[in-house]
């Protein structure tokens, strides 16, 4: 692709937004396009400025300076940009705290910001951090004043790699008045980043195979959840086992577990993460309908929907294409699927 | 005040609840600062402090340190290693320039993982009236 280096970048309207992937080069000048659009104009803070939000600032940090309180306080100069976010109700997270679509106002967004946060994201930038702050103070704010601002996009890097992932610095300036007023202005650049891929998950382990629990695994690839039964007393046992707990009878042979069970008990782990496993999730102890007992995994039901007695079904599944194990599922979620088939 | 001269390091302990009510006293609901497990998925080991309420803590190093006269001019900051629960950041300041009634003192603000924030503040000292000191004063 020629691309005129001389010839200036159209404006981002004359751009097509769900045009499919740009070649970098021409990424960077797409997004380069956007500087000098505005990201808010006369944007309305929610409220006014206040001495509630003052104290709990104040009380959040620990700041006891006497300037923010009585009946001459100003607010902290910091919390300048405080007065400027949407917050719950605002307008979403875009761009992250500063970013003009984290606040606001009810009027005067411009949908130029949106736009060029939506072009990073369809180009795979989709994480948010903050990187630079930079306020300056020129008036200081006093309870029931009230603010606007004004918000451009002053800078947007090329794509550069940085140790999170790589991205594009985007800087905005926002100047917040009283009235007609400059009280202060609030430089911010977020990077919007394509968070370092995640090496891919590594495999589940494997399990360790001996001659005392070969035929247990042997079953498991035939998709038989097979327990060892006593010859000499009858009893079961499992995991398997060279011998019978009950009668000490070292020969036995296997009966095949019907595949119904109850969630006997579980843990859910959080911590500490485990490779190949992505936490929260739950660890099950399954009572087979035959009595037995058997650690496992239940698939398709969330890791706090689990429940003591909750009735399973024994599932086959294939990990990292090549290693089965018996796993559980919801019984009625089971049951669901099979009639589904 | 002199070039040169260093500011006694202030620790703060980087609680939960600082982190949360940081984010929430600057209205800052990005899940990232108060819910662990949104924070885990995003691929960050836990929550972490947001930018506004470093800049706060910065601008508050300052004014405990010069006292309430303090007049916050310019605060501009750069975050580096994020401050997750369980640690403690330690603010350094020296000053490095003195002009007039005005100065600005570098900032670092270091915790287990390194850096934290770096940056400077810029501010002046009013007199009890109210304007800048006559012996600051260019
Ligand atoms: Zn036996």
């Amino acid at each position: 692709m020629v691309d005129d280096p001389e010839a200036p970048p159209a404006p981002p309207e004359a751009r097509d937004p769900d045009a499919p992937t740009h070649p970098a080069h021409d990424l960077s000048t797409h997004l380069k396009s956007y500087e000098g659009h505005p990201a808010a104009v006369s944007a309305t803070g929610k409220d006014p400025v206040n001495l509630p939000m003052i104290r709990h600032w104040c009380e959040a940090l620990g700041d006891t300076n006497p300037a923010y309180t009585g009946p001459e306080a100003i607010a902290p100069p910091t919390m300048l940009q405080a007065w400027t976010m949407g917050g719950l109700g605002g307008l979403g997270g875009l761009g992250g705290p500063g970013g003009p679509g984290a606040r606001g106002g009810h009027t005067g967004r411009a949908q130029a910001y949106d736009e060029l946060l939506a072009l990073l994201d369809a180009s795979g930038c989709t994480s948010v951090v903050a990187t630079d702050c930079e306020q300056e103070y020129l008036q200081p704010l006093r309870p029931g004043d009230e603010i606007t601002f004004d918000t451009v996009i002053e800078s947007v890097s090329d794509r550069k790699t940085t140790k999170l992932g790589t991205g594009h610095f985007v800087t905005t300036r926002t100047d917040v008045r009283v009235g007609e007023t400059l009280v202060g202005t609030h430089r911010f650049r977020i990077l919007k980043y394509a968070p370092a891929q995640a090496k891919k998950t590594p495999p589940r382990p494997r399990p360790v195979v001996n001659r005392d629990n070969a035929g247990f695994w042997e079953g498991v690839e035939r998709h038989r959840l097979l327990i060892q039964r006593c010859t000499a007393c009858a009893a079961l046992r499992f995991p398997w086992l060279p011998g019978c707990a009950h009668c000490g009878g070292p020969d036995w042979d296997t009966v095949e577990a019907s595949g119904e069970g109850t969630v006997y008990s579980y843990v859910v782990m959080h911590h500490p993460p485990f490779p190949a496993f992505d936490p929260p999730y739950a660890v099950v102890l399954v009572e087979l309908a035959e009595g037995v007992r058997i650690i496992s995994n239940l698939v398709g039901t969330p890791y706090d929907k689990v429940r003591i007695g909750m009735p399973v079904r024994l599932v086959f599944q294939v990990y990292d294409g090549e290693l089965t194990l018996p796993v559980f599922r919801a019984a009625e979620e089971a049951a669901a699927e099979e009639a589904a088939v | 005040m002199r070039t040169g001269d260093e500011l006694p390091p202030v620790e703060i302990p980087i609680t939960r609840t600082l982190i949360v009510a940081g984010a929430i006293a600057s209205r800052d609901y990005q899940d990232v600062h108060h819910d662990p497990e949104s924070a885990r998925h995003k691929g960050s080991p836990d929550i972490f402090m947001n930018i506004l309420t470093t800049n706060g803590l910065v601008g508050r190093y300052i004014t405990d340190h010069f006292g309430p006269r303090t007049v916050l001019k310019k605060v501009a900051i750069r975050l580096g290693a994020p401050n997750y629960p369980g640690d403690t950041m330690v603010l350094n300041g020296r000053v490095e320039t003195v002009e007039g009634a005005t100065a600005t003192v570098r900032i670092v603000g270091t915790n287990r993982i390194g850096n934290h924030v770096t940056g400077t503040v810029t501010f002046s000292l009013r007199d009890a009236e109210g304007t800048p000191s006559e012996h600051t004063r260019a």
